[in-house]
This record gives structure tokens, C-alpha cells and sequence, in this order.
């Protein structure tokens, strides 16, 4: 029981967190590059446009619930799997969705990396 | 797109908050104790802790500069040039906090470093043809013409 909760929790937290980047990056991209929008029109429009944008608060609570598994999966296993085992799945996870939903060109280099990091955050765990 | 020297130290930003919020976390948190399911709302005291209000306040840090990289770079170039963060933290965790990282911890670290490497020479920002600009115009593009 208590390895399918952990391995629930772990996809929960990976599926997550995920849904909750794409969103944020797609926010983000609408709102624009922060560093013109700050020279031509100041802080304070960055902070408005962010914050009307319906993707940020989107991104934000599905962080909310990465976060929430998180505790959970916690409560159920050791931080020495769940970190790495969650963080290195993300960063796949991210790869295949920003392909998928932001479009972007994640050419044989990005996916090697991709690996390559997920692999050293994984081997970070005891 | 040219990097500017100001987006470098964004990103530089995001590694060096991320590292330093979670080492004030792990410090703060250890000086706390461990807290029960049973005793949840002790989490709300812990934040009185000098650490974990310092590690909070880089933690946002941290999060406004990612917000920022977001708004200029793919996903999928933010991530693995930012992912030095995990390098420093262990760093921080074996010289500052005296923690011991294993043999394997190192190679993890060497793999991340070469990750970084792969994606740091290539271009930050996918080039979408139809997307007239940045902003307003560029999200309905991004958002499917809704």
C-alpha cells in the first residue's frame, strides 16, 4: 500500500508540477520579455499584466498541488527517494511538454540534456 | 537572440536563489525539530525562524527571476541552464552544512554540469514564423486563436 501511495503521490507531484511550468511559461511569454516591458512601461505594468493573465494563476495552482503531493508523499516515503525520483521525472516531463503545448524546439541537444540532468539529479539520492 | 548581460545574471539568479532559499530551509528546518502530521499548524510558527524567513524571502527571490527567464527563454533552455542550482546545493551541503555526499552524489553532480553544458551554447528561444511579436498578439498564437 505504501508503495502505491508514494508512486501515486511521485506521478501526481511530476504531472503537476509540469502542468503548473507550461502554464507559467506560457504566461509569462504573453505577458512579454520583462526586461523591454520594464524600460518602456515600469514595474508596475509587468506586475498587472502577470497578474491578469488567467495562465499564471493556472501555473500557480497546479504548483500548489505539486507542492501539497509533495507533503504527502512525505508523509509516506523518505525525501532521499521522492525529491530525485520527482524532480528528475519533471524534467522529462517538461521536455515532452513544452515540445507538445509551448512548441518549442527541443532539438537533439535540449534532449540530451534533458537526460543527462535528470540523470545527475536522480544519482543525487542515497 | 543575444543574450544580454543582464539576462545572464537572471539566470544566474534563479541557480543562486533556488541554492541559497532551500540551504536557509534545510538549516532552519533542522534547528526546528521534525514536525508530525498530527501537529501540522507548527509549520505556521517555523516561519518565525530567522532561516526559514530569510530562506522564504530567496525562495521568492527565486521565483520572480524565473518568472523573468520564462518571459525571454523556452522552458526547455530555463531548466537545464538553471539546473547548476542542484550542483550548488550539494556543494553548500557538503563545505557549509558538513553533510557527506557519496561517490555517486559527484557523478550525479558531473552529469548535471555536463547537462548544463549541452544547452547553454545552443539558442535560448524557440522562433515561432507566425508570431508577429511578443505580448497581446503573441498569445493568441500561444493560447490556440481563442
Amino acid at each position: 500500500m505504501k508503495h502505491l501511495y508514494t508512486w501515486t503521490a511521485i506521478t501526481v507531484i511530476v504531472f503537476a508540477s509540469v502542468v503548473g511550468d507550461v502554464f507559467m511559461s506560457r504566461a509569462m511569454k504573453q505577458v512579454g520579455d520583462v526586461h523591454d516591458l520594464l524600460q518602456r512601461r515600469g514595474f508596475w505594468i509587468v506586475v498587472g499584466r502577470t497578474l491578469s493573465n488567467p495562465n499564471f494563476f493556472l501555473g500557480v495552482t497546479s504548483m500548489a498541488v505539486a507542492f501539497f503531493s509533495l507533503l504527502f508523499a512525505l508523509s509516506w516515503a523518505d525525501v532521499s527517494l521522492v525529491a530525485p525520483a520527482a524532480a528528475s521525472l519533471t524534467f522529462i516531463g517538461n521536455a515532452c511538454a513544452a515540445r507538445v503545448f509551448l512548441h518549442e524546439k527541443v532539438d537533439r541537444r535540449r534532449w540530451m540534456a534533458a537526460i543527462l540532468v535528470a540523470c545527475g539529479v536522480a544519482l543525487l539520492a542515497d | 537572440m543575444k543574450l544580454t548581460s543582464r539576462k545572464y545574471l537572471v539566470l544566474a539568479g534563479v541557480t543562486l536563489f533556488a541554492a541559497a532559499g532551500d540551504s536557509m530551509l534545510a538549516h532552519g528546518m533542522k534547528q526546528a525539530g521534525h514536525v508530525s502530521l498530527d501537529h501540522l499548524q507548527t509549520l505556521i510558527f517555523v516561519i518565525l525562524n530567522p532561516w526559514i524567513a530569510v530562506g522564504i524571502l530567496l525562495l521568492l527571490a527565486f521565483f520572480a527571476s524565473y518568472m523573468n527567464a520564462l518571459s525571454w527563454a523556452d522552458l526547455t533552455y530555463v531548466l537545464p541552464a538553471t539546473s547548476l542550482g542542484y550542483v550548488l546545493l550539494a556543494l553548500i551541503a557538503r563545505f557549509v552544512l558538513h553533510e557527506h555526499v557519496t561517490m555517486l552524489r559527484w557523478i550525479g553532480i558531473a552529469l548535471i554540469s555536463g547537462g548544463v553544458g549541452f544547452v547553454a551554447g545552443g539558442p535560448a528561444l524557440t522562433h515561432h514564423p507566425n508570431a508577429p511579436q511578443q505580448g497581446r498578439e503573441a498569445a493568441d498564437v500561444f493560447a490556440g486563436g481563442k
